[in-house]
């Protein structure tokens, strides 16, 4: 970590200047399994430096959509542009490379139960066959940033819950990526561990700018990421003024596959819809 | 009713052959296309391998014994107990042999290989490692298939070795008939057509259970309950395939090697 708290970027993998077009377009994009369909007719960009937070109850297809944005899954209808390259319909083979430049962190962290954290974070470093001293001090510096620096040699399954999902958040970042995806971050964790693990996004946001969507059904992470910004100074997350909102977090939501909203944070809570009504009360 | 629900399970077997065959033909290109990951064979074939010696040495040690046994029982109505050593090397080496080694394999690691990959398909680690860049067929299956294949060869031979031993001790020290006479009808008889056959018959039988307990693995929905069916799925099938397979093998390597 630098004197700025921000996670450092390795000099050989900075990641390229952001052009003005956005890093990810959804157009008309709809998906089924076996029923009724999962996401029908969503369409959304992110910009260069936007976080985007993706609100909705559980089941309507936030998981699904985070996992259309990488290529996990593919479309029926629509089409898809990560990094301004169409994905709906590119061979897997091709969409490896271009996953590599996309940070994701899983609901549960997804870690790899039979690795230790170091070779969990340090995973696409060693199928790279990156030195190993210079492995080791990426992912010291990964640990660092999420605060994790002690659990180095342990396996995921004497981590607890919010741990794990912080390690799964420093494996995201060790190649510092040009997208993040976050799916339910918080999910499952007591209050303090979820603030904990927002307050890392919001460093990430504030710090390196990386843009990011990030799935979430609890308004209180949505607001908090909308509301606080990180202070580099007091190395830690702080409230912005009363009024403020970090004009970069833009607010999705879903309703049983259909996008109901896209706006800013002032926008939903003056929004009419009566979905959007009842979830924020 | 009835017939969509025929229709329906028609198409499933369908659709069920032509994802088993894609996959199965993808993972076999993998095993001539760079990257091979040879940490990861060698630890599959330190489990797979190494792992199953034991569990192949009782079978064919009990084997070989047993058709010692009821070979002699039936062979000396006839006086011709001589050729108990014949008898028991020809029938492990082309069919017993090889066809048990696959089974059991099969029970240890197509179940194991479907359990894995299901835990790690319901727990988003397929994902994670796509997500990652690595391709999880690459990664996990071709290992897996190529390792599987390797040791099936060399497990067979042992199973083949323990088999005749196993004759020769019922012979010995049950049957009491001289043990260099047993040797002797075993390895004279014994032809390179008969070593081919049992030799060739692993290459298939490996890349078959590997294959169907991979394929298995990766195709896992619906959580803990999930990986349990796949599992039982992947033993079944594999053991069933192994057991068709060889009456196919079997018929294509008697018309390629007549007996005499």
């Amino acid at each position: 970590m630098n004197e700025t708290g921000a996670y450092p970027q390795p000099d050989q993998e900075q990641a390229p200047v952001a052009d003005a077009g956005p890093v990810v377009v959804f157009s008309n994009v709809s998906i089924a399994f076996d029923g009724p369909p999962v996401l029908d007719d969503v369409s959304f960009s992110i910009a260069p430096g936007e976080t985007r937070v993706l609100l909705g109850p559980a089941g309507v297809g936030k998981s699904v959509l985070l996992k259309l944005v990488n290529g996990l899954l593919r479309p029926d209808q629509g089409s898809i542009l990560l990094f301004g390259e169409e994905i709906s319909h590119m061979p897997e083979q091709q969409l490896f490379p271009l996953r590599t430049r996309v940070g994701m962190v899983f609901q549960e962290g997804a870690l790899f139960d039979s690795l230790t954290v170091r070779d969990n974070v340090a995973y696409q470093l060693i199928q790279e066959q990156v030195p190993d001293a210079e492995i080791n001090q990426r992912v010291r510096d990964a640990l660092r940033f999420v605060e994790l620096e002690e659990t180095f040699d342990l396996y995921p399954a004497s981590l607890s819950g919010g741990m794990r999902r912080r390690v799964a958040i420093a494996r995201a970042l060790i190649r510092t990526p040009e997208l993040l995806l976050y799916d339910s971050p918080t999910g499952g964790l007591d209050p303090l561990t979820s603030t904990t693990i927002i307050e890392l996004i919001v460093k990430e946001r504030d710090v390196s700018h990386t843009p990011s969507l990030m799935v979430t059904h609890r308004l209180q992470d949505a607001f908090i990421l909308c509301n606080h910004r990180f202070d580099p100074e007091q190395g830690r997350m702080v409230p912005l003024p009363k009024g403020e909102t970090d004009p970069a977090t833009t607010f999705l939501m879903l309703e049983n596959g259909r996008l109901i909203f896209d706006g800013t944070l002032h926008e939903l809570v003056k929004s009419k819809n009566p979905f959007v009504r009842e979830f924020l009360e | 009713m009835a017939i969509q629900t025929i229709e329906k399970t028609a198409k499933s077997i369908v659709l069920t052959v032509q994802d088993y065959s894609l996959f199965a033909w993808r993972a076999f290109t993998n095993l001539y296309r760079p990257p091979i990951y040879w940490p990861d064979f060698l630890v599959q074939a330190d489990i797979i391998g190494f792992g199953s010696i034991s569990i192949v040495v009782l079978t064919g040690l009990s084997t070989g014994g047993v058709l010692a046994l009821q070979s002699a029982a039936t062979l000396s109505a006839f006086g011709a107990t001589a050729v108990t050593g014949q008898f028991v090397s020809l029938t492990m080496i082309r069919e017993l042999g090889p066809i048990l080694t696959g089974v059991m394999v099969s029970g240890r690691n197509a179940s194991s290989m479907a359990s894995e990959l299901g835990s790690m398909v319901v727990t988003e680690q397929i994902d994670a490692m796509r997500a990652l860049g690595v391709d999880p067929l690459r990664k996990l299956v071709t290992p897996r298939i190529a390792a599987t294949i390797t040791m099936l060869f060399f497990l067979t031979i042992v199973s083949d070795a323990c088999g005749i031993a196993g004759g020769g001790l019922v012979t010995v020290f049950m049957n009491h008939q001289n043990g260099t006479q047993y040797l002797n009808m075993a390895w004279e008889h014994l032809r390179y057509p008969d070593i081919i056959q049992g030799l060739v018959k692993p290459l298939f039988f490996g890349y078959i259970l590997s294959s169907i307990g991979c394929f298995y693995g990766m195709r896992t929905t619906g959580g803990t309950q999930g990986v349990g069916r796949s599992t039982i799925q992947a033993v079944v099938w594999a053991s069933v395939l192994i057991i068709f397979v060889d009456f196919l093998l079997t018929q294509v390597l008697l018309t390629l090697f007549p007996p005499l």
